[in-house]
This record gives structure tokens, sequence and C-alpha cells, in this order.
């Protein structure tokens, strides 16, 4: 049984110093794209963290069976069949029990299929070689973190486009670059407080 | 060796094993159920499936207009949806203007049915019917303009108005464009279209490089509120920019019939004297009729041309050759730049903005 430190220090290290958009620089797509303003970016990041780790989550017992049947060299490929399928499932769901919830999310649930880090997270696992609990916490984080990001960019570029007399050619995706690069620094300064395979 | 059994048995199974659980689920959630869409408060359909409502309004012989095939690009499948249908995508924001929103009005290629959907469509969009006809005739105009003859075979007219449009079906790829109906109203076993070569459009592609005389084609129509006013009895200016030109020649048509008793004047724009087409045809009606005139301008005339008309943009040479247009009515078509530009000429000669009728095509 890990203990509650462990699952404690996963999270933190996945959501600051881990970051998955910052440090890892991944789902770098949507989080351009979606990030112009705040609401769009909360409804992006909350489907991310429902996404994510749920699939995190189914995947991992899939993984164990694949090591079990000694066929864990798939392992790519499934995931991504479970996660294409996971969301669908998850939409039809939502689509039956939480209507207002799905039409809210609208067109990101299905965009999130293609959103690298929910592919990112469930490799992760295997390479950190996680139990179960660890996964969905890393999950958790992972996520949580990116949604963290989407939203402080989508919060500083909604600024932006209000007061800043940005020249033409940094306007729009390129100073979200600019911006993405800056917080990426800043978020240097949390490396050292926690490690993603903390030392047992 | 046990590894190239074992490996693709495994993930075929897991594949059938997810597929699997996804058709239990759809079963079991999906949204299943029998859905009503109820039609202008009197026409009643029920569907079962996830379609948008643009397929599963063809799919029920109702043919709304739609350019671009469902990508919501062209903004032409609007139609009101008083009920259901969710919330406005932001796929279909930047194609509804504010009156559009206040309206209630959606892209229909965007729009999946809810449970009870109720919609208001243009009566005319119900009369517009699937047709099947033959290519009888093909000509070109100029360099990169045909004309099309088709020859409507079931059901074997098409009445329409003069004006308005009809769309070609390209087969294989499952897309619609929009032409506008050259021919002649009183002839409607017979449908004839200018289209205009475009380099990367798929339908002008398929029209210059694949159709042939004696083709079967699907046409579906008519449509559109861009059509003459037959009861009105205002002289006219006509403006077309291109292959513009085939709605104006239905006009015409129609106005010869009638014995050209309201005072016409034709305005078409082109680049050269290579762009021009029809000139003859034109040019008679006007020798034929002194009420009508034909005005031809050139914003480009090569030197070869020896071009004695009149030169500039249509814009230009409209202010300069138009007066007051307090009781006239206009009939536009060409590409939107040209439209807007000619409509703010139109209204610096007081012309009133009820009597501007127009189709843009992009």
């Amino acid at each position: 049984m890990v203990s509650i430190t462990v699952l404690f220090e996963i999270f933190i290290a996945s959501l600051l110093p881990f970051n998955i958009a910052l440090a890892s620089i991944l789902g770098m797509c949507p989080l351009i794209a979606i990030s112009t303003n705040v609401t769009n970016a909360k409804g992006m990041g909350l489907a991310v963290v429902l996404v994510t780790t749920l699939t995190a989550a189914i995947n991992w017992p899939i993984y164990e069976f694949l090591k079990w049947s000694g066929t864990d060299t798939l392992d790519l490929l499934v995931f991504m069949i479970t996660i294409a399928a996971s969301v669908q499932f998850l939409e039809l769901a939502m689509q039956k029990f939480l209507p207002s919830l799905y039409t809210a999310f609208g067109i990101y649930l299905p965009l999130i299929t293609v959103n690298c880090i929910v592919l990112a997270v469930s490799l992760f696992f295997v390479n950190y070689d996680y139990g179960f609990l660890e996964t969905v916490v890393f999950a958790l984080g992972s996520s949580l973190g990116w949604a963290f990001a989407i939203v402080l960019l989508s919060g500083i570029r909604e600024k932006l486009s209000v007061i800043a007399d940005l020249p033409r050619g940094l306007k729009g995706k390129a100073i979200a670059f600019v911006l993405l690069g800056i917080l990426a620094l800043a978020f240097i300064g949390f490396s050292g407080i926690a490690r993603v395979d903390p030392i047992q | 060796m046990m590894e190239y059994i074992l490996l693709p048995t495994v993930l075929l199974g897991i594949m059938l094993a997810i597929t699997g659980l996804i058709i239990v689920a759809d079963k079991a959630l999906g949204s299943g159920g029998v859905k009503k869409i109820i039609i202008n408060g009197s026409k009643e359909i029920e569907v079962t499936s996830d379609d948008t409502l643009l397929t599963i309004l063809s799919q029920n012989k109702i043919f709304i207009s739609s350019a671009c095939g469902g990508k919501a690009t062209c903004g032409l499948c609007k139609c009101q949806v008083t009920e259901g249908g969710g919330e406005v995508k932001p796929t279909e924001l930047p194609l509804l203007s504010a009156l559009d929103k206040e309206n209630k009005v959606r892209l229909t290629c965007q729009v999946k049915p809810t449970s009870l959907t109720k919609i208001t469509i243009p009566e005319g969009l119900l009369t517009a019917k699937e047709f099947k006809t033959k290519l009888v005739k093909m000509v070109d105009l100029t360099y990169d303009i045909k004309l099309l003859d088709f020859k409507l075979i079931k059901p074997n007219t098409m009445p329409f108005k003069p004006g308005q449009f009809a769309q070609i079906k390209v087969p294989g790829i499952d897309i619609v464009r929009a032409y506008s109906i050259a021919s002649n109203a009183s002839d409607p076993s017979h449908i004839e279209m200018i289209v205009r070569y475009v380099p990367n459009g798929q339908a002008s592609n398929y029209v210059f490089k694949a159709l042939s005389v004696g083709d079967t084609v699907t046409l579906t129509g008519p449509y559109g509120k861009f059509f003459l006013q037959e009861q009105s009895k205002r002289d006219i200016v006509c403006i077309a920019g291109g292959s513009g030109k085939a709605p104006i020649r239905s006009i015409l048509a129609r106005l010869k019939e009638q014995g050209m008793t309201r005072k016409v004047r034709y305005f078409f724009g082109a680049k050269a004297v290579r762009d021009l087409y029809y000139t003859q045809e034109m040019q008679q009606l006007a020798k034929e009729y002194p009420n009508f005139e034909y005005i031809p301008a050139l914003s480009n005339p090569l030197p070869e041309d020896k071009w004695t008309g009149a030169t500039g943009l249509i814009t230009d040479v409209l202010d300069r050759m138009t007066g007051n247009l307090a009781e006239a009515e206009a009939y536009l078509c060409g590409s939107p730049g040209m439209i807007d530009a000619c409509i703010k000429v139109l209204n610096k000669h007081e012309i009133k903005p009820v009597n501007v009728f127009y189709d843009k095509f992009a």
C-alpha cells in the first residue's frame, strides 16, 4: 500500500514542477488555440481533467493485462484505442445523464481524443512503474496542471487583448508562445519541491 | 514464434471487446430514442439517427441550400430553430448576425436535433425537389465559362421563377454547389446553368474535367429569394459580373416575353473582351427593344481588344451613367465585393432599399 505522503508528493510534482504543459511541453495545440478567453479555457481544462483521469484509470488494468499476457509492446496502440473509446463512452453517458454538462462541454469533449496529454499520461505511468492509486493521482495532478496552465495563459491573453497595444507581428498566437515561455520559466522556480518518482 | 500469434490476437481481442462495449453502451445510453422534428408547425419527421438537421432534411427530400456541404463555411443552410437543437455552437457564430441570433437562426449543418425540435423554413423550400437530369449540351462561352443545358428526366419539369438557382450534386464526393438558372422560366423542362472555372473548386473541376454530354446529373432546386418581381412596373437596373449573367439572362427572357414594357438597363462588368459573352444576343435584344440597353464595361481592356465601349470599374460606370433611381428596381448578381460596392452607388442615386434584389456568390 502506498503511503499518503507519496501520493501527495506525486500530486504536487505533477501539478507544479513537472507540469505537463509547462515542463513537458505537451498538449500545445489546444493550449494555444483555446486560450483566447477564460471561459473556454475553463471548459477545456475541465474536460481534460475528466478524460485524462478516467482514461488513465481504465488504461492501468489494461496495461496489467498486457504485462500478464506478455504483450506489453502493444501498449501505445491499445491506449489509443481505449482513449478514443472512453471519450465516446463518456460523451454518450453525459448526453444521457448530464445533458446540461454535455452542452457546456460542447465541442471540447470530442476534441480531447486527439489531445496528446491524455496519451502521454498513460505512457508516463508505464515509465514510472506506478500502481493504480499512483496512476490516478498522477493523472489527476497532470491534468489539473494542464488546466491550470491554460487558465493562466488565457487570463493573461484576455487581459492583454484589452489593455496592451501589441505590434501587429506579435498579435494572437505569437504573443501566446512568448507568454507560454515566460510561464514555463516561472515554473522552473517550483523545481525541487517534489518528484514524480518519490524516493520511498 | 509464439508472439507473432499472440500480439495480433490480443490486439484484435481488445479492439473487438471495446467495439462491443461501445455498441452496447450506444444501445443502452445512446440518444437512440425517437426524435421528432416539426417543420413550420405542421409537417412532422421522426428520426432515430444522430445526424445533423441538414442531413435529416435532405433524407426527407427537403433540400436546404448549402454550398459548402456541411462544413459551416458558406452560411447558406440557415434556418430558424424555434425549439430544441441545443446551444449555438462556436462553429456557427462567425456566420450568424446579431439579428440571426435574436431570431434563433441556426446553421442546419451544425444542429443535431434533440427529442423535440421545431423549425421554420421558407415554404418555398418544401417545394424544392431532387431531379434526375441529362446533360444535353455544353458550350464554351469564354475561356473559363461554360453553359450547361440539362434536360429534366424525372420529374420532367422544374417550375422556377426567373433569377432563382439550383444545385448540382457532384457524384462520388457528395458535395453540392449552387448555380443560377440561366434559361427561360417558361420552359421548365430544361435548366441551363453558367459555370465558371475555379482552379480549386470541386464542382467546377467536375464540370470542366469530368462531365460530358449525355451524362446523368442530379440537380436540386429551385431555391432563392432573388427573382424578378413580375407584378411591378418600375424601371430596372441589372448589374452582373463574371458568371452572374445567368440569372439576369433568365430575367431578361421573361421580360422579353412580356414585350419589354419596362425600361431596362443592363450593366455587365468584366476585365477584358475575352471575358465577355452573349454580347450578340444582348445587342440583338437592344436592337429589337428600344427600352432595353446593354452596357458592358471593361476594367482592363487589352490593347488588342480595340475596345470602344465603357471602361472602368463597374461601380464607376454605373455611377456615371445612371440618373435618379428613386422609382427603379435593381437586380444584382456577382461577387460579394462587387455587390456591396454597387449597392453603395445605387444608394447614392436614391434607390429604395426594398427595391434592391441581389444574389451574392463567393
